[in-house]
C-alpha cells in the first residue's frame, strides 16, 4: 500500500532489494533502534548486571507477555486480516499450546521440542474447528468456531483434569536449554527472540504466495478460484498457520508464567485477542505490536498507576464501584471504551495511522 | 482451419435458473490457435456459457472436454490450472491491491514454494519470488501497463482496469483465453489497442481465444470463427462471411432492434 511511495532519490536496481522489508534507511534506522530499546531494557533493571535501577523488573513482565501476545495476534491477523475469515477461538488454541507443552515438559520432553509440538498439535485442532468455512462465512462462521471456545477449556477443566489440574492451576516445571536455565534474563531474551522470528515468517508468508492467495480469498473468493487458488485448501491452511501461533504463543506462555489454568483462556480472552488486532490494524503486518503494546501497557502499567488517585475520587462519583478491585472494575471500561472509539475513528486501527505518518514523514518537505 | 485439433470442446449444454433456460442444449468446437467470437443479443446467454466453461456455472446437462480432457466437473481452480484463464464482464479486480500485486496474484500456480520455505524466504522463495516477478515484468511491457505498475487498480478508468484483468488473466499463462466483453465501454482508441493486444496475444502467444463481444465490426475483423447464441440456443456458426449473411442472425438481431 505504502510501497509505492519514497522518498525522492530512493531507486531500486534489483527485484531482491525492491522486496526488502525495511525499505529505506529511515525504516531499517527505526526498525534497529526498536529492537536495541527491547534488548537493553533488561540491562538497565535493578535484577539486572549493572544493577541500574530505571526500568522497574515487573515492567520486563510486561514486555514478555507483549512479546507472547503479539505472536498469537499475528496468527489472528493472517486469518482475520488477510484472509477474511473470522474465529472466536484464539484463546482456546491457545490453551491447547501451552497444556500440550506443559504436559510435555512434565513428561520430560526436552525444552527445545515441546513448544514446536504443542504448536504443530494446536494447527491441527484449529485445522477442524476452520473446516466449517468450506460452507459458512462470516457471522455464522464466528458461530461454529465459537463452539472451539466452549469445548476446548470445558475437555480441560473436566474429562482431562487426570492431566490438567481440571480447573486448579497446573505447574509448569523450569525450562532448560542444553544445561541453561531459561529464566529471568535468558527467559527474556528467549521470549524477544521467538517473537522476532515468529513476526519475521508471518511477513514472509504475507509477501509470497501464501500470502497473497490470502488476500485473494479476502478480496474476491470468485476470482481465486479463478486464479487456480484452492480457495478451501487456503483458507484450512490460514485456520492452521492461526493456530499454531496461537499454540506457540500458549505454550510461551506457559512457560512464563510457570503455572497456567483454564480461566487464562476463555472467551473474553478469544476477543480480547480480536480487540487488539482491531486496535492494531487488521491486515497490517505490525497491527500486533501497536494493538498488544496499547493494551497490554493499558492493563499492566498504565491502568494500575493511575489506581491510587482513582480510588480515591471514582467511588464517590461510581457509589456502586467496589474500591478495593477498581482495578479490575476499571480495565474492561476502558477497553471497552478504547475499542467503540477505534471501531467509529479509525477501523483501520493504529498500524494504518502510523503508515499515513511514515508516508507523510518519508516525502517531507515535497508532499505533493 | 478446421484442421487444428479441438481444443475445447462443449457437447449439449443445457442450463436452467428456476424457470429461465439460460443455454438449451448448445454445442461447440474451439480449435487449437483460433479466435472464435462468440455473439449474439443481450440475455442471449454467451456470459452463461462462458461461466460454464470455467465452472462456476454447473450446466444440468451436457459436458464440457479441454484438450480431449471431461472438465465437466472439475472446480474452477482446477479448470485454471489446466490451462483456463478469463476476463469477467463487470472486471472482478484486486481493487485495493496495485496492477503488479493483481498479476503476481495470477502466478500463483506456477509456484512450486513450500509454506515452510515462504516462512524462512531467503533462497528458495526469494528466487521464485523474482524469476515470477520478471515473468509478470514481461506482461505489464507486453500490455504497456509500465505507468500503472504501482498504482491501485481501483483508481484506474475503466478502460485500464480491462487491461490490468487482462494482464491478470494472462498471466496465468494459459493456453485458452475466456474474454467477456473485453471493449465494452471503451472509446474508439481503447477498443483499437484493445483489439491489437488479442490479436498479438492469439498470435505471439499461440493462445486459443473465445471472445463476447457486441461490436459487429470488430468481431467480424478479428475472429476467424463465430458463435451466434438466442435465447439460450446455437442458431448459426460460421466464418464471418457465413454469418453475415445468415438469414437467422439477422432476423434476431432484427428482431432485438424492434
Ligand atoms: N446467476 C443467474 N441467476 C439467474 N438468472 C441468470 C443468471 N445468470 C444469467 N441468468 C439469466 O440467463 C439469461 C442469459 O444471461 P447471460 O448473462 O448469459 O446473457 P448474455 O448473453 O451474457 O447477455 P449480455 O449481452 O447482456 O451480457 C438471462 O435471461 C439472465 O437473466
Ligand atoms: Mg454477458
Amino acid at each position: 500500500m505504502s510501497a509505492n511511495i519514497r522518498p525522492s532519490g530512493v531507486f531500486d536496481t534489483s527485484y531482491a532489494q525492491e522486496m526488502r522489508i525495511n525499505r529505506t534507511r529511515f525504516d531499517q534506522v527505526l526498525s534497529a533502534g526498536f529492537l536495541g530499546v527491547i534488548l537493553a531494557l533488561p540491562l538497565l533493571a535493578r535484577t539486572g548486571p549493572f544493577g541500574i535501577d530505571i526500568v522497574q523488573p515487573g515492567f520486563l513482565g510486561t514486555v514478555e507477555r507483549i512479546a507472547i501476545f503479539m505472536i498469537a495476534v499475528q496468527g489472528l491477523n493472517l486469518l482475520v486480516g488477510y484472509t477474511g475469515q473470522i474465529t472466536l477461538g484464539q484463546a482456546a488454541f491457545m490453551a491447547v499450546g501451552a497444556y500440550s507443552t506443559a504436559i510435555l515438559l512434565r513428561g520430560g520432553v526436552p525444552f527445545v521440542l515441546a513448544p514446536p509440538i504443542a504448536a504443530l498439535f494446536s494447527g491441527f485442532v484449529g485445522l477442524i474447528f476452520g473446516l466449517p468455512s468450506l460452507r459458512v462465512k462470516g457471522f455464522y462462521l464466528a458461530m461454529a468456531t465459537l463452539a472451539a471456545q466452549f469445548i476446548i477449556p470445558w475437555l480441560l477443566r473436566n474429562p482431562l483434569a487426570p492431566w490438567t489440574n481440571g480447573a486448579n492451576p497446573l505447574p509448569v516445571p523450569r525450562a532448560d536449554l542444553l544445561g541453561l536455565e531459561i529464566s529471568g534474563l535468558t527467559l527474556y531474551y528467549f521470549l524477544i527472540i521467538m517473537c522476532l522470528l515468529a513476526m519475521l515468517a508471518a511477513r514472509n508468508i504475507i509477501r509470497t504466495r501464501t500470502g497473497r492467495a490470502f488476500v485473494s480469498i479476502r478480496d474476491n473468493d470468485v476470482a481465486a478460484e479463478l486464479l487456480g487458488i484452492n480457495v478451501f485448501a487456503y483458507k484450512l491452511r490460514a485456520f492452521f498457520i492461526c493456530a499454531v501461533y496461537a499454540g506457540l504463543a500458549g505454550g510461551l506462555l506457559a512457560i512464563e508464567a510457570r503455572s497456567i489454568s483454564p480461566d487464562r483462556f476463555d472467551l473474553r480472552n478469544s476477543i480480547e485477542l480480536l480487540a487488539m488486532l482491531i486496535v492494531g490494524g487488521a491486515g497490517f503486518s505490525q497491527a500486533p505490536i501497536f494493538g498488544v503494546s496499547l493494551l497490554a501497557l493499558l492493563r499492566e502499567t498504565l491502568i494500575p498507576s493511575l489506581t491510587p488517585s482513582l480510588q480515591e475520587w471514582l467511588p464517590r462519583l461510581l457509589p456502586f464501584i467496589d474500591a478495593v478491585n477498581i482495578n479490575a472494575a476499571i480495565a474492561p471500561i476502558i477497553f471497552g471504551v478504547l475499542m467503540i472509539a477505534f471501531l467509529i475513528i479509525e477501523p483501520r486501527g493504529l498500524a494504518y495511522r502510523w503508515e499515513i505518518f511514515k508516508i507523510s514523514w518519508k516525502i517531507r518537505p515535497f508532499s505533493y | 482451419m478446421s484442421k487444428a485439433p479441438i481444443k475445447l470442446s462443449v457437447q449439449n449444454i443445457t442450463l436452467r435458473f428456476g424457470g429461465i433456460t439460460a443455454l438449451d442444449d448448445v454445442s461447440f468446437d474451439v480449435y487449437e490457435g483460433e479466435i472464435l467470437a462468440l455473439i449474439g443479443p443481450n440475455g442471449a446467454g454467451k456470459t452463461s456459457c462462458i461461466n460454464s466453461i470455467g465452472g462456476f456455472y454447473r450446466p444440468q446437462s451436457g459436458r464440457i472436454f479441454l484438450d480431449g480432457r471431461d472438465i465437466t466437473r472439475l472446480p474452477p481452480y482446477q479448470r485454471a490450472k489446466l490451462g483456463l484463464s478469463r476476463t469477467f464482464q463487470n472486471i472482478a479486480l484486486y481493487t485495493n491491491a496495485t496492477t503488479l500485486d493483481n498479476l503476481m496474484a495470477a502466478r500463483h500456480i506456477h509456484m512450486r514454494s513450500s509454506l515452510i520455505g515462504e516462512m524462512i524466504f531467503w533462497g528458495m522463495a526469494q528466487r521464485e519470488e523474482i524469476k515470477h516477478r520478471r515473468v509478470v515484468e514481461e506482461i505489464i511491457d507486453f500490455l504497456e501497463m509500465e505507468s500503472i505498475r504501482k498504482s491501485i487498480v481501483g483508481k484506474l478508468g475503466y478502460g485500464l482496469r480491462k487491461r490490468v484483468e487482462l494482464g491478470r488473466a494472462l498471466a496465468l499463462e494459459p493456453t485458452v483465453l475466456l474474454l467477456d466483453e473485453p471493449m465494452a465501454g471503451m472509446n474508439v482508441e481503447e477498443k483499437e489497442d484493445m483489439a491489437r493486444f488479442i490479436l498479438d496475444i492469439h498470435e505471439r502467444r499461440g493462445v486459443t481465444i473465445v471472445l463476447i463481444e457486441h461490436d459487429m465490426g470488430l468481431v467480424m475483423d478479428i475472429a476467424q470463427r463465430i458463435v451466434v447464441l438466442d435465447f439460450g440456443r446455437k442458431i448459426a456458426e460460421g466464418t464471418p462471411q457465413e454469418i453475415r449473411t445468415n438469414q437467422a442472425v439477422i432476423n434476431a438481431y432484427l428482431g432485438q432492434a424492434e
